[in-house]
């Protein structure tokens, strides 16, 4: 034997040429989603001709139906793509219904105030579980679960019982329509894709946003690149907080009460979504428009539902599972192949 | 050659972790442009030493000077700043992301805090084109293979450097064992890119186990032992032979010792036949040939992959090409459960860890084995149990010999018989001892190694890996020398066969 080492060849070039070919098509998820929904949107259009499918308000009913699913999913985007999970979404929710319609009805205090106040709590949340999170090293899983208990706990601790909203201000900001020459949307969705925007801006043009996918990525490797990953940490489920109060105030404005069961569950639809629009759950793949899909994805699932009359509203549920689960399986076989 | 001033110079340095003391009195100098490569065994302080200079660890005692200046670094974000770069085994990037964002994150070019993409992708293109390499840096990181990523990381080091302090930054490269997953061309072309940067005045701190590669590309070493420095030597002043000395801390005739043990000649046919058995990263492929009641020592440095193989020949590792046999029928060794059902028992280094349950009995822990292989839906009688764990008890001198103790509490001579015990109450045919001896006082030392020879009197067949050579030497019939993860001599013992002949393969890699 000579004296020259001879290292065993690793596999890694062929595994990561096929690697490359799945993931140069990063954005293959995403249009998969996009597929879907047009597809699904026109097998409606082509069966439900005759009963006003067609219409382009029903489209924009969508984004009227779900403007507050799509702010919560958006929190839930950042959270997730940082390889994280926030499970307090839904009860964020509640309790912003219930906080508002609170101080709005029982304690008088005017709106702004009250919405400033109800998005200042809800981000206060979020930034104390991402504390808790970065700082105890504990799961974000059961950090987000104790959360979830809490906000729903504060909603029952403010009334047992729904509170209705009668101020004058809230209704008319309700009804607002914004007319876009087709058809018309609600300050709430208008509101919801305006979120939306900001978020792939900061997503894709901050520095914060690219921490965001990092230590999705590999929070270690961010963290021996010198990237502060508690601060991003502690941020992440901040937005989440915030997002989720935010979408806590449309739905209020939605339905016009509080109610302490409000939103349940909901952040299982809010990660649907996410998932359902190409996220890696694992982290650092995906794009929130994606999640805009997955909305629009889960919100079709409803309106179809509706046009077909006879079936009862719990085959969402099955639909929204069925597609869950063929999404999760194809992130399998995406990361199945990216590992070595 | 009149010395220049050293770039870096650490003097006295001394980390205590809780109950070891893992650097004492350490000190390094690194001169610029020179690759300087620090060697040492596995714990023999090399992380600890390189994790306190970038400042992962806080440092104990001892001062750090960089150009002249006293410095302490709180994070490896601070002696980024300062122009030391470090790069470590594992490639620490983001796979998810763009070489280009990888090179640059966390310093992206923005502009109103816009990060500005094309500026980046430029910018990007142009280091890496001026260190000679040819990478598209839009395509992501995981487009590439680890070679490829490990060159990027030094980019990013070299990046960072630059746009801290303007043209040079980069004062001192740490490269923390780069090599050890990659293939000879891409080694090469590493070691190139290090060159060139030499060239640039850079000082490279190389971390290898290689030793080869150390004595191709390197100019000077530093050898550590146990926390302490053993010797700072020119690379042509040292040949391999006196720099495995070092390491080790023997020297070659202080280990001529005759064997006294009568080893038994009372060998069966073949048990089990691996050919060609290998797994990327862990160990290069083997051919090796285990016979009823032989034992097999492995030697080897450690990290040399004498823990592999044994995973490998026990499926708690999967290999990537071969096949192993046994009795003459081929097996599948794809998970531990396939090799306990062919009769293989395997008893891990870290017993702590990977082997007992601390807080459950010692009958428990005997008892666990075999009650996964009778499966957990036919337990084992009361009666019978008791008499077994009694059994083994006596027979191995179990101290304090009550089956009810909690494992925990046992010395570590005794945790390590509990382990015998519980893999030769199933009665394997082949028992895989790694490191069986290590941590334990010399008494129980010496029963273990008595009662490896019993057993393979007894017919059953043995591969025993430990750290001392003479341990090796009087059990084994047959010494299997690893070497740079490569299994690259068997040898028969025989009177000719001595601590040092095995040494000076361990350190030539060549069966003479």
């Amino acid at each position: 034997m000579s004296a020259t080492t001879q290292t065993p060849t690793t596999p890694a070039s062929s595994t990561a040429s096929k690697a490359a070919r799945l993931l140069g098509d990063r954005r293959l998820p995403v249009l998969a989603t996009a597929a879907l929904f047009l597809a699904m949107y026109i097998g409606g259009l082509s069966r439900y001709q005759n009963y006003g499918f067609a219409e382009p308000q029903v489209f924009l009913n969508l984004f009227i139906d779900n403007g507050y699913l799509l702010v919560a999913a958006v929190g839930a985007t950042f959270v997730i793509l940082s390889g994280g999970i926030d499970l307090s979404v839904g009860s964020v929710i509640g309790f912003t219904t219930m906080f508002t319609a609170w101080l709005v009805e029982r304690q008088g205090v005017p709106l702004v105030i009250a919405v400033v106040l109800a998005l200042g709590v809800g981000s206060f949340g979020g930034f104390l579980m991402g504390y808790v999170i970065h700082n105890f090293e504990i799961q974000p899983f059961i950090v987000t679960l104790a959360g979830l208990f809490l906000f729903r706990g504060l909603c029952l601790v403010i009334s047992k019982e729904s509170i209705s909203i009668g101020d004058a201000s809230v209704s008319s900001l309700a009804q607002t329509r914004v007319s876009l020459g087709l058809g018309e949307l609600s300050i709430g969705a208008l509101l919801a894709l305006v979120v939306l925007g900001i978020a792939f801006y900061v997503l894709h043009y901050t520095r914060f946003g690219r921490r965001v996918y990092a230590i999705g990525g590999n929070e270690q490797s961010a963290m021996l690149m010198g990237l502060p990953q508690g601060g991003t940490k502690i941020a992440v489920y901040t937005v989440s907080g915030f997002c989720s109060a935010l979408a806590g105030l449309l739905f209020t404005l939605y339905i016009q009460s509080g109610d302490p069961l409000h939103a349940t569950g909901m952040e299982l639809d809010a990660i649907a979504a996410v998932v359902i629009g190409g996220t890696l759950l694992t982290g650092g793949s995906g794009y929130v428009i994606g999640t805009l899909f997955g909305v629009l994805v889960l919100g079709l699932i409803k309106s179809l539902i509706q046009f077909e009359g006879t079936l009862s509203s719990w085959w969402t549920k099955i639909a929204t599972g069925v597609l869950l689960c063929a999404f999760i399986l194809i992130q399998r076989a995406m990361t199945a192949r990216k590992k070595t | 050659m009149a010395e220049p001033q050293p770039v870096l110079q650490m003097t006295g340095i001394v980390k205590e972790f809780p109950g070891v003391r893992a650097l004492s009195g350490v000190d390094f100098r690194l001169f610029p442009g020179e690759i300087h490569a620090l060697l040492g065994e596995n714990g023999a302080g090399k992380s600890t030493l390189i994790k306190v200079l970038t400042g992962v660890h806080s440092l104990d005692g001892g001062t750090i000077t960089l150009d002249g200046e006293s410095v302490r670094f709180a994070s490896p974000l601070q002696a980024q700043q300062a122009g030391i770069s470090t790069v470590y085994q594992e490639v620490n990037l983001c796979p998810n992301l763009s070489v280009a964002e990888n090179i640059f994150i966390g310093r992206e070019p923005t502009r109103a805090g816009r990060i500005q993409w094309k500026r980046m992708r430029r910018e990007a293109a142009e280091l890496v084109d001026r260190l000679g390499l040819d990478i598209d840096v839009t395509a992501p990181l995981s487009s590439y293979p680890l070679a490829v990523q490990q060159l990027v990381a030094i980019v990013r080091s070299v990046g960072t450097g630059d746009s801290v302090s303007g043209g040079s930054g980069t004062k001192v490269l740490i490269l923390d064992e780069p090599t050890s997953s990659l293939d000879r061309g891409e080694v090469l072309e590493l070691f190139s890119l290090m060159r060139r940067l030499k060239e640039q005045g850079v000082a490279i701190l190389f971390v290898s186990h290689f030793l080869d590669q150390i004595y191709e590309v390197c100019d000077r070493m530093t050898v550590l032992r146990n926390g302490t420095l053993v010797g700072e030597h020119m690379v042509r002043d040292l040949d391999q032979v006196g720099l495995v000395q070092l390491m080790i801390g023997k020297a070659l005739d202080q280990l001529e010792e005759l064997h006294d043990h009568q080893l038994h000649s009372d060998v069966g046919e073949t048990l089990l036949k691996a050919e060609a058995l290998g797994r990327a990263g862990g160990i290069a492929p083997f051919d090796l040939e285990v016979k009823k009641g032989e034992v097999i020592g492995l030697a080897g440095l450690l990290g040399s992959g004498r823990t592999e193989l044994a995973r490998l020949l026990f499926g708690a590792d999967q290999p990537d090409s071969g096949t192993v046999s046994i009795g003459g029928k081929q097996v599948s060794m794809n998970a531990p459960n396939d090799a306990i059902g062919a009769g293989v028992a395997f008893c891990s280094e870290n017993r702590k860890t990977e082997g007992l349950v601390p807080d459950l009995t010692v009958r428990e822990n005997i008892i666990l084995a075999l009650q996964a292989a009778r499966g957990w839906t036919r337990p084992i009688p009361a009666s019978q149990r008791d008499e077994l764990v009694a059994k083994y008890i006596k027979a191995l001198d179990i101290r304090p010999a009550n089956p009810e103790a909690r494992v925990g509490q046992l010395s570590g001579g005794n945790q390590q018989k509990v382990l015998l015990a519980r893999w030769l109450i199933t009665q394997p045919k082949l028992l895989i001892l790694d490191e069986p001896t290590r941590g334990i006082d010399i008494g129980a030392k010496a029963e273990i190694q008595k009662l490896v020879v019993s057993l393979s009197e007894d017919g059953m067949s043995v591969l025993y890996i430990a750290a001392e050579l003479e341990e090796v030497l009087r059990l084994s019939h047959t010494i299997g020398v690893l070497r740079d993860r490569r299994l690259v001599a068997q040898l028969t013992n025989g009177p000719e066969i001595t601590t040092s002949r095995i040494l000076e393969t361990i350190a030539s890699g060549e069966h003479q």
